[in-house]
C-alpha cells in the first residue's frame, strides 16, 4: 500500500485505478469461460429451448406452435418411445457392466506389481482412438464370414450369427464395441483404490476380518466419490451415444439400433425440423439431469466421504 | 497359486483388448489373396507395406490431413491458454460470485452435447462459419469446464506464499500467471493439451455437422465417407484406420506419465 498524502491528485487517481484493476482482474482472467459459456453453453440453451416451442425449419418460415412438438413426439410418434426405450435399454446394460468391468479391471491390477504398467497399457489403449477407427475395426470383427469372432466361436464349435444383421444382436455387438472403451473409467477406479490408506486393511486383517468384509467395507465405501462420478459419466455417455450406432448399423436392422440420440440427429440434419429436434434434446436433457440426481441423492446411502469415515472411526468398530 | 490365475487372466483380457489393433494392422498389409481367406490368416505370407500408400491416394487423404492438423494445433494452443487463464483466476482469487459461477462451470459439464448441438449449427450458420473449420477451432479459445477443473485443482496444490513473494517484489497477477504458475503447471498442462488433442483429432461429429465440402474433411470424417464409398475396399480402410490411430497412440505413449499419474483420477475426489 503506498502512504501518500490524499490531496496528492494524481496519486489518488493511480491508486483508483489500481484499486479497479484489482477488482476487475480475476474477471479478466475468467472472461474467456464467462464470454464462451455465454456464447456457446447458456445462449445455445436458451436458444434451443426456444426453438422447441416453434416449428422451426432451417429455411423459411418459423410459427409459435407451444407444446406442440412435445405433444406430437409421445402422443403421435411411435419413433421417439422406440428410440428412447432402446437407449434406455442400452444404458441399463452398459453402465453396470462399463462399471464392473472396470472395477475388476482395475482390481487386478492393483493386486500386482510385475508388469502392471503393461496391462494398465493394454486396457487403457483402446480409449485413445477415435469412434470411427473403433467402429471401422469392430465392423470387421463382427462380419458374419471373416470376421475374427465367428471365427473364435467356430473354434469352440459355435455357428457364429450375423452379429449386425440381426435385430436382437446388433444391440450387443454395440455395447461390447463400447465397453471396449472402458479405459477411462478403469483408470479413474486404479488411482481411487491407490489412495485408500494400506493402514485401513492392515487394520482389518489384524482384527480378523475376512476378504470379502474389507471389501465391503473398506474398499467400496471408500471408493464412494469415484464410483459415483463414474456412474454419472456413463449415463450421460450412454444417453449421448451417437458415433457408434450411426457408424456401426446406421440403426438398423429393423431400427433396433435407432438409438435416441439418432433420432434427434436425424430430426435436426435429415428432415430439418430444428424445433421438433431441439424439444427432443431437451427431452434427452432432463431425463440426463433427473437420472444424474437421483443417482446423487441415492448416493448419499452408500458414497463416505473421508471426513465422516473418520468420524466413524471413533465408534469403535474394531 | 493366486498370483498365476491372476496373471493368467490379465494376460488373456489383455490379448482381447488388443487383438482388435493387431488385426488392424494386418489387414491393412495382407495381400489380397490372404484377406478372405478362412480360417483367417493371422500372420501374413507377404508384407505389403506399399498398400498405405495406395490407399492414401484414392482420397484426398493429404488434404484431410492437413485439416485435421489445422484444427488440432490451433485449438489446442487455445485450450492451454483459456483454460490455464480461468483456472488461475478461479484458484488465486477472491471476488464476489466466484463459487456460484464455479458451480455453474461444473454444471456445464453435465449438458449433453446434443441440447448444444442444434443451436451451436444454427448460430455458426448465422455466423457464417458453417463448411469452415471455425467452430472447430473458436470454442477451444473460450476454455473447457473439465480442463479448467483440472488446472485449478493443480493450481491450488501450489503454496499461496509463492504468489505473495513474487508480489511483494512486484510482480502483477499477470506475471505470476505467466512466470509462475504456468510452468509450474507444465505437467498438467501436458495432460490437459495430451486430452485436447485426442478429443479434437478424433471428434467426427463435430465435423460430421459443420463440414458439407470434402476440402474442408478431416482424417476421422474423411475415413468414414470413404468407408462408405468402398465398403470393399477393406485393405485401404485398413491401412487409413492404422493412419488415423497412431498420431494419438504415439502420443499417449509420450505422455503417458502424466496420464497414468492418476492427475484426472485424483481431481475427481475434490
Amino acid at each position: 500500500m503506498d502512504m501518500t498524502y490524499a490531496g496528492a491528485e494524481p496519486k489518488v487517481a493511480k491508486r483508483k485505478r489500481s484499486a479497479i484493476a484489482r477488482y476487475a482482474a480475476p474477471y479478466l482472467f475468467i472472461s474467456p469461460w464467462i464470454l464462451g459459456f455465454l456464447f456457446f453453453t447458456l445462449g445455445p440453451l436458451v436458444f434451443s429451448l426456444t426453438m422447441s416451442f416453434y416449428d422451426w425449419p432451417v429455411v423459411g418460415e418459423r410459427t409459435f406452435v407451444g407444446l406442440d412438438n412435445y405433444r406430437t413426439m409421445m402422443m403421435d410418434d411411435p419413433q421417439f418411445w422406440e428410440s428412447l426405450w432402446i437407449t434406455v435399454k442400452f444404458a441399463a446394460i452398459y453402465v453396470p457392466f462399463n462399471i464392473i468391468m472396470s472395477f475388476f479391471l482395475a482390481l487386478m491390477l492393483h493386486n500386482i506389481t510385475f508388469a502392471s504398467g503393461f496391462f494398465r497399457t493394454a486396457f487403457y489403449l483402446p480409449s485413445v482412438i477415435s469412434g470411427v477407427a473403433l467402429v471401422t475395426i469392430w465392423s470387421w470383427i463382427y462380419s458374419k464370414e471373416y470376421g475374427l469372432l465367428n471365427f473364435m466361436l467356430s473354434l469352440a464349435g459355435i455357428d457364429g450369427p450375423n452379429w449386425l444383421g440381426d435385430p436382437n444382436l446388433a444391440i450387443v455387438a454395440i455395447i461390447i464395441a463400447s465397453l471396449w472403451g472402458l479405459g477411462g473409467t478403469m483408470l479413474i477406479l486404479l488411482t481411487g483404490l491407490k489412495a485408500i490408506p494400506k493402514e485401513l486393511y492392515e487394520a482389518a486383517t489384524v482384527s480378523g476380518v475376512p476378504g470379502w468384509a474389507q471389501m465391503l467395507f473398506i474398499t467400496l465405501p471408500m471408493l464412494g466419490p469415484m464410483l459415483l462420478f463414474t456412474f454419472i459419466t456413463s449415463i450421460i455417455s450412454a444417453f449421448q451415444q451417437l458415433t457408434i450406432a450411426l457408424l456401426l448399423t446406421k440403426g438398423g436392422p429393423l431400427g433396433s439400433t435407432y438409438f435416441f440420440a439418432m433420432y434427434i440427429y436425424d430430426n435436426a440434419f435429415k428432415y430439418f425440423d430444428m424445433g421438433y429436434a431441439a424439444a427432443g434434446s431437451w427431452v434427452m436433457f432432463i431425463i440426463v439431469l433427473m437420472l444424474s440426481l437421483g443417482v446423487m441423492r441415492w448416493s448419499a446411502a452408500w458414497v463416505y466421504y473421508e471426513g465422516e469415515v473418520r468420524q466413524n472411526d471413533g465408534d469403535g468398530h474394531a | 497359486m493366486r498370483k498365476t490365475l491372476l496373471y493368467s487372466a490379465l494376460i488373456l483380457l489383455s490379448a482381447l483388448f488388443i487383438a482388435p489393433f493387431y488385426w488392424t494392422f494386418m489387414t491393412a498389409i495382407k495381400s489380397a489373396a490372404d484377406l478372405y481367406q478362412f480360417p483367417p490368416v493371422f500372420w501374413p505370407s507377404e508384407w505389403h507395406w506399399e498398400n498405405f500408400g495406395a490407399a492414401w491416394n484414392k482420397q484426398p487423404f493429404g488434404t484431410y490431413l492437413t485439416n485435421s492438423v489445422i484444427v488440432v494445433v490451433f485449438s489446442t494452443i487455445g485450450q492451454l491458454i483459456s483454460s490455464s487463464l480461468v483456472a488461475y483466476g478461479f484458484a488465486r482469487f477472491r471476488f464476489p460470485g466466484r463459487d456460484p459461477l464455479f458451480i455453474v462451470l461444473l454444471a456445464t459439464m453435465m449438458i449433453p452435447w446434443d441440447v448444444k448441438m442444434i443451436p451451436l449449427y444454427m448460430e455458426f450458420n448465422m455466423l457464417g462459419w458453417i463448411n469452415t473449420l471455425k467452430p472447430l477451432i473458436v470454442p477451444a479459445y473460450f476454455a473447457d469446464a473439465f480442463f479448467v477443473f483440472l488446472l485449478r485443482q493443480y493450481i491450488m496444490t501450489v503454496p499461496m506464499e509463492i504468489d505473495e513473494a513474487a508480489r511483494m517484489d512486484g510482480a502483477n497477477a499477470f506475471d505470476i500467471y505467466w512466470r509462475i504458475h504456468l510452468p509450474l503447471m507444465m505437467p498438467a498442462l501436458v495432460l490437459v493439451g495430451t486430452f485436447h488433442f485426442m478429443n479434437a483429432w478424433n471428434d467426427y461429429l463435430g465435423p460430421l455437422i459443420f463440414l458439407n465440402d470434402q476440402s474442408k474433411y478431416t482424417l476421422t470424417l474423411g475415413l468414414s465417407m470413404f468407408k462408405g464409398l468402398h465398403e470393399v475396399d477393406v485393405t485401404s480402410i485398413a491401412a487409413i484406420t492404422v493412419i488415423l490411430c497412431l498420431p494419438p497412440l504415439a502420443l499417449f505413449f509420450v505422455a503417458q506419465r502424466y496420464i497414468m499419474d492418476g492427475a484426472v483420477g485424483s481431481s475427481v475426489k475434490g
